[in-house]
């Protein structure tokens, strides 16, 4: 019974169990093909954030915060920014900002275009974790509020 | 080389913004240091941009490698350069202000942080000469501004922030429908590739459309009389240097500049869109400066004098003359100076005394002589009196609406002028002259970095006039008021510097 208040019921917490390394690993392929299917960081990072807050709502926010907790997840919103400046300015050196200076490859491989992927992955970082915080905050803010109640 | 510091406008404030994120909170001082550096370099690169654009005339700057219009676009001319010494001085300034201001806060990294970000959408707004992208730096720069009206989380914070979050998105989304459907006709979202497709003449129809939806959108942005309501709740309730930011440069960079630029350069002007813009601008001059006589909150006092103020503006840009877009344009680097100087005295006033309420102060003149002498040449700055920055575009913005033979217009312009003079005169009176209160009697004058900022400020009122001179003006003012003036040919100058 006492695990039943933490969370949703059973069922749902079987299947979120079963699902979640999926969710999280669709998320990746998301990213890791955004140059060339549909796609890309942001979608692929919504992905990953969505398995995280899963776990947040079949678990309860204690469970999540095992997984993944705000300052972790502040700190790869940041570092996803930072990366994507960075290789935006390595452009610089070539004589552009933001140019593709690496090998863009064979079309339609998953080792092509150049730096796209890279910047893929720096958004999902940005939006995986900031999505993450959104939720988080907005579940602390109803905790308080039925804390008041009592 | 030179075209390399185009990007950095953008690319320091952002790459700051986010390492005060990562390290900020966890290393003490960090986010000042850096803070301050990062500013201090965007100032110095506008400053040296002034001499680069001297040398070499516009700049476009090609994102990526890749081919305007195919490519994004970024474009240094006259106005840029001007906008960007504007917002890069006073942002300088006033993030060394925060330094100590900003201690009776908690969290001071996420301030710099949400501050820098807003000085990155700024600088982007201003250096971009893409539509969507100056329409996705604009809300950049207006979010950041969003949570810092709400930087205190007290209860009239959070209702003005919220005020100025429905207001600000509902013009954010008339600029969008308004770029949407400019795409739809033109099928390009460069502003000179746009600007050359609306020369060729089909569907006027829908450029008029759109042209409404702007002076809405950017009307609100900047705050010119039927769209001002959020400004008064919205730039007391900041912290005092967002409350300087916000009046000095938020709504010209984003509001008065991006009228200009897609009036002027994308659209073209018309006799219609010139009048209404005078119209809004006489509306805002009286209506703020009345409404600004009644305040007994110093904060919202001046917010409704930048209402008033941003009419001079806009009354100048609206006469299309070369002389009137000259003083308008003058008079928007004076404001941003001296206004930015005033809320800054207010915020000493309020870190000193715990109050903005004028009448629960008075006398303040022997304990904190710094602030109010800087305060009284502001004030003297913003009344127009003759040694100061704000007589000199004052005068010019009458005398352009004379010669104009818009009398009507200038008769308005002095007695507001009148008006700015006596309610200056009251926080004089009521702040600063008169007897020290009782309660009053212990407080201290503000700490070095507050004192250090303000100083510098006045400095810059007195300096201001200085521009007017014949070797300074060409390369700066007169280069801004140029490119305004350039209209159309806006496209064709961008179109040479990319070949």
């Amino acid at each position: 019974m006492k695990e039943q208040q933490k969370g949703m019921t059973i069922i749902v917490k079987t299947i979120t169990r079963l699902t979640v390394g999926l969710i999280l690993l669709f998320g990746i392929y998301i990213v890791a093909n955004g140059h060339i299917s549909p796609g890309g960081g942001f979608a692929g990072g919504v992905i990953i954030a969505l398995s995280f807050i899963h776990i947040m709502l079949a678990f309860g926010k204690e469970d999540a915060f095992k997984k993944m907790n705000q300052g972790v997840a502040s700190f790869f919103e940041s570092i996803g920014a930072i990366i994507f400046i960075t290789l935006a300015n390595l452009g610089i050196a070539g004589g552009y900002f933001f140019l593709n200076f690496l090998s863009k490859g064979e079309p339609f491989k998953l080792f092509s275009s150049g730096l796209i992927p890279l910047y893929n992955i720096a958004i999902s970082f940005k939006v995986g974790a900031g999505l993450f915080i959104i939720v988080v905050i907005l579940m602390l803010f109803k905790i308080t509020k039925e804390d008041e109640k009592k | 080389m030179t075209r390399i510091l185009l990007p950095l406008f953008v690319v320091i404030p952002l790459g700051a913004a986010f390492l005060n994120s990562l390290i900020g909170k966890r290393i003490k001082g960090f986010s000042d240091v850096l803070s301050a550096i990062a500013t201090c370099a965007l100032a110095c690169i506008s400053i040296y941009s002034v001499f680069i654009f001297k040398d070499t005339g516009l700049i476009v700057y090609k994102v990526g490698g890749w081919i305007p219009p195919m490519g994004i676009a970024m474009v240094m001319d006259g106005l840029t350069v001007f906008m960007l010494v504007t917002v890069n001085l006073v942002a300088f300034l006033i993030s060394i202000y925060s330094i100590s201001y900003m201690e009776k806060y908690t969290e001071k990294w996420i301030f710099y942080c949400l501050f820098l970000l807003m000085v990155a959408g700024m600088n982007g707004v201003i250096i971009s000469g893409d539509l969507f992208n100056l329409y996705v730096f604009l809300e950049i720069a207006a979010i950041a501004s969003y949570a810092l009206v709400a930087f205190g989380t007290e209860h009239e914070e959070l209702e003005a922030a919220f005020k100025y979050a429905v207001m600000g998105t509902v013009a954010s989304s008339f600029i969008l429908l308004g770029i949407a459907f400019l795409y739809s006709v033109t099928s390009t979202l460069n502003m000179a590739d746009m600007s050359l497709e609306i020369a060729k003449g089909g569907s006027p129809r829908i450029i008029m459309l759109v042209s409404v939806f702007f002076l809405m959108g950017f009307g609100l942005k900047s705050a010119l009389v039927p769209f001002h309501a959020w400004l008064p709740d919205a730039h007391p309730s900041a912290p005092a240097p967002i409350s300087a930011m916000l009046s000095g440069v938020l709504i010209k960079s984003l509001g008065i500049y991006a009228i200009a630029r897609v009036f002027f350069n994308v659209l073209g002007t018309s006799p219609q869109v010139l009048s209404a813009l005078m119209i809004l601008g006489v509306l805002s001059l009286i209506i703020g400066g009345c409404l600004a006589l009644g305040q007994w909150d110093f904060k919202r006092l001046l917010a409704y004098s930048s209402i008033s103020q941003i009419g001079y503006v806009m009354l100048g840009i609206g006469l299309g003359t070369p002389l009137g877009i000259m003083g308008g344009l003058f008079h928007l680097f004076n404001h941003s100076i001296f206004k930015s100087l005033l809320f800054l005295n207010s915020g000493a006033v309020e870190y000193a005394t715990g109050t903005r309420d004028l009448q629960k102060m008075g006398g303040l003149r022997e304990k904190m002589p710094v602030t109010s002498s800087t305060s009284l040449i502001g004030s003297m700055s913003i009344a127009g009196i003759p040694p100061f920055n704000g007589f000199w575009s004052k005068l010019i913005i009458i005398a352009a609406c004379v010669q104009a033979h818009h009398f009507a217009y200038a008769v308005w312009a002095v007695l507001i002028s009148l008006l700015t003079l006596a309610y200056f005169m009251k926080v004089q009176r009521y702040a600063f002259f008169g007897e020290l209160k009782e309660r009053l009697s212990h407080i201290k004058e503000c700490p070095f970095f507050m004192k250090f900022s303000m100083i510098s400020l006045a400095v810059l009122c007195l300096a201001g006039g200085l521009l007017l001179l014949p070797g300074v003006f060409d390369s700066f003012l007169g280069a801004a008021s140029d490119a305004v003036l350039a209209g159309k040919d806006y496209a064709n100058v961008v179109f040479v510097a990319i070949r």
